[in-house]
């Protein structure tokens, strides 16, 4: 089974060949990328391509390890035994099970989102590296093994916000979400407002590419940021005449909230269109 | 099988292991490339490549290795429409592999001047589309003009873009050369290599209650009281940052300054001071070098103690005499030279970097730089990713 992007993704030729090597080796696959380029969508889209469930486990600073594989929940069994309820001389009722095992059991080899693994503490991806090449673990309590039946589709995230550990990074694939470039962006779009009137969106893209290439900018917009300013530019039914009028006064895009996510980069632009009109008089 | 491009890329400093390289190869048996080179080319880089730092330098060496292996699809033009197009004669062909022989055949065909009028001429006579050969403008011949033959001196006339369906195109294009670790810093590139200096100790005496411990304990303990403390967690990291504000590199000096105050945070403490050009008795807590601002050396020195970070910013490059003359600073008359300050306060602080926003190739030019150098005992970094990663991990040791 081929991993060939879904009607509401639009994958590269570069994505969908990382992707089906990690299906067809069952290791994990490792994205990382700008924010807002897709890398958590793409998870919920393969495990909808391939048609598997999907397990995300989403990563905080304070998520460890232990708590994907399982967590020995003793201050219930102590309740318990003070209130001499039954349940309490099988330990096995007191072991939750995390994402991991999750995963590891269910049936028909899920896909197992881990995202924003640069998240967690740095000795985080040490800490399952044998748990995700070997796909086992032992649980202590219970003296028993947890062994994938079927191994899940891994999916790692990663913001760059921390190294990830080479021995961690051998055992992965990898890919880089590259900026999508102005027909990768067509694609895109089409794919989430199709019908979309071909003047608007042309002017569209003009001005976001444009937009992005403004020196200076703390936080260039990103994909999700240029769907969402799409919307409200339709929603609003403003047209194509008012994104062309490029004059000096409009060298703010409208509805600029939806694109710049920074009040200094609003500063900026307020500051550039006035030296324009400056220059201009 | 590419045992050859493996070691290629080991060499050009991309940290493959030989676990990759298998992967690559159970990859390749389960046929997951096909035969198509553009597939084996994402295949090889999924596998072989962790970091985006290295996408560039894989483009490259798989551009190298594999080239001559591989013959891009060609495309016949149809002729006509063409011939006004210097640009289609470019179109890539064949690439043509040339003895050592015909190398030196072709060395020099007279300096750049030469060549710019020559092809001036060229352009003028040529009238058609021209491919291999060894005089006329095209693709893959020994001309000086065109592109992907092979002259020593040659000039590259506009590659064509869109060569959507040749192979050689994605990896050419080296579309992740921004991603590479040498290249100048962005904002938030800096910021992540700061990062690496945020180090969260528990130090001191276990004084705060560890709740989720304790309950953990005392219910495996049955009950019993078992009661955990911890040490507070406080950040450990203290940077005293030393900038050389006052010429050309004014702007590459603020930008550290706001970066590492930006990053403050990830910080105890951090004391920005300035100098210009050398660090002499007397630093600044202000770039406007006033009376009221300034504070003696020795006395930095003894506040701030060897527990502190140093790091400098500066270009390293001023008058010989500013750094090795008693009384050649340019801003005050200095009875000890600049060098006998810089070591004294090196010597201070075991854990000191120096950061040089100048590439790091120019360094060997200037004269204090190497002095400086040699003072910082080999710890100067260019104000790269690279380097600025270099230099993080060197204060962290």
């Amino acid at each position: 089974m081929r991993f060939e992007g879904t009607e509401n993704f639009v994958a590269t030729e570069d994505l969908k060949m990382a992707v089906n090597a990690a299906v067809a080796l069952q290791r994990p696959l490792l994205i990382k990328g700008e924010p807002g380029t897709g890398k958590t969508v793409l998870a919920q889209e393969i495990a909808r391509a391939l048609g598997r469930d999907l397990i995300s486990w989403h990563v905080k600073s304070t998520t460890r390890a232990q708590q994907g594989l399982y967590e020995y929940d003793a201050v219930s069994r102590l309740r318990d035994s003070q209130l001499g309820d039954a349940r309490v001389h099988d330990i096995g009722n007191y072991i939750i099970r995390g994402k991991l095992w999750d995963a590891f059991e269910a049936p028909g080899s899920p896909v197992l989102l881990i995202d924003e693994i640069d998240k967690a503490d740095i000795e985080f991806p040490n800490d399952l590296l044998l748990e995700l090449d070997r796909m086992e673990f032992f649980v202590y309590e219970t003296r028993q093994t947890v062994k994938a039946k079927t191994r899940p589709v891994i999916v790692i995230t990663s913001n760059n916000e921390k190294e990830l550990p080479d021995a961690f990074l051998r055992r992965c694939f990898f890919h880089y979400i590259k900026f999508p470039d102005r027909e990768t962006m067509q694609k895109i779009v089409d794919v989430h407002y199709p019908g979309i009137n071909g003047l608007l969106l042309r002017e569209a893209l003009t001005s976001f590419f444009e937009l992005r290439e403004v020196p200076g900018l703390k936080k260039r917009p990103s994909t999700s940021e240029f769907l969402d300013w799409l919307k409200l530019l339709l929603a609003e039914e403003i047209g194509p005449e008012l994104l062309r009028d490029r004059n000096a006064a409009k060298l703010i895009p409208p509805l600029h909230g939806a694109l710049l996510k920074n009040e200094q980069d609003v500063h900026l632009f307020e500051r550039l269109a006035f030296l324009h009109r400056r220059n201009a008089v | 099988m590419f045992i050859g491009f493996f070691l290629a890329l080991r060499k050009a400093g991309v940290r493959v292991s030989l676990r990759e390289l298998l992967m690559l190869q159970e990859a390749m048996a389960a046929g997951l490339a096909g035969f198509d080179v553009e597939r084996f080319y994402f295949l090889a880089r999924a596998t072989l490549v962790k970091d985006e730092r290295f996408l560039d330098k894989f483009d490259e060496v798989f551009g190298q290795h594999f080239r001559g292996v591989l013959q891009p699809q060609a495309e016949v033009p149809d002729g006509v429409a063409m011939r006004d197009l210097p640009e289609e004669w470019l179109r890539l062909m064949a690439e043509k592999n040339l003895t050592d022989a015909e190398k030196a055949e072709i060395e020099a065909l007279g300096g750049f001047e030469a060549l710019m009028e020559t092809l001036r001429k060229r352009l003028e006579e040529q009238k058609t589309r021209h491919e291999g050969g060894s005089k006329w403008i095209g693709t893959a011949g020994t001309s000086p003009f065109g592109a992907n033959g092979y002259n020593p001196e040659g000039v590259r006339i506009g590659q064509p873009s869109g060569r959507n369906r040749s192979a050689v195109k994605v990896w050419d294009e080296r579309s992740f050369k921004n991603l590479a670790g040498d290249v100048e810093l962005g904002t938030r590139n800096m910021k992540v290599a700061l990062r690496r200096l945020r180090r969260f100790a528990r130090e001191g005496a276990a004084d705060e209650l560890d709740l989720p411990d304790t309950i953990s304990a005392t219910a495996r303990n049955a009950g019993y009281l078992d009661i955990k403390m911890v040490p507070e967690r406080r950040n450990a990291v203290k940077i005293l940052l030393l900038l050389d504000i006052g010429g050309s590199m004014d702007d590459h000096v603020a930008l550290s300054e706001q970066l590492f105050t930006a990053a403050g945070s990830e910080f105890k403490h951090l004391v920005t001071l300035y100098f210009h050009n050398c660090p002499y008795e007397t630093l600044w807590r202000d770039a406007r070098f006033r009376k009221s601002d300034a504070m003696a050396t020795d006395d930095v020195l003894h506040t701030y103690d060897h527990t502190w970070k140093l790091v400098f910013v500066g270009d390293a490059a001023m008058s010989p005499y500013e750094l090795i003359q008693p009384g050649g600073g340019i801003s005050s008359m200095n009875t000890q030279s600049g060098q006998a300050w810089l070591a004294r306060i090196v010597k201070a602080y075991p854990a000191a970097v120096w950061l040089n926003p100048v590439a790091e190739s120019h360094w060997g030019y200037t004269q204090t730089t190497r002095v400086i150098r040699d003072i910082m005992g080999e710890r100067m970094f260019p104000l790269t990713l690279e380097g600025l990663d270099g230099a993080m991990k060197r204060l962290m040791r």
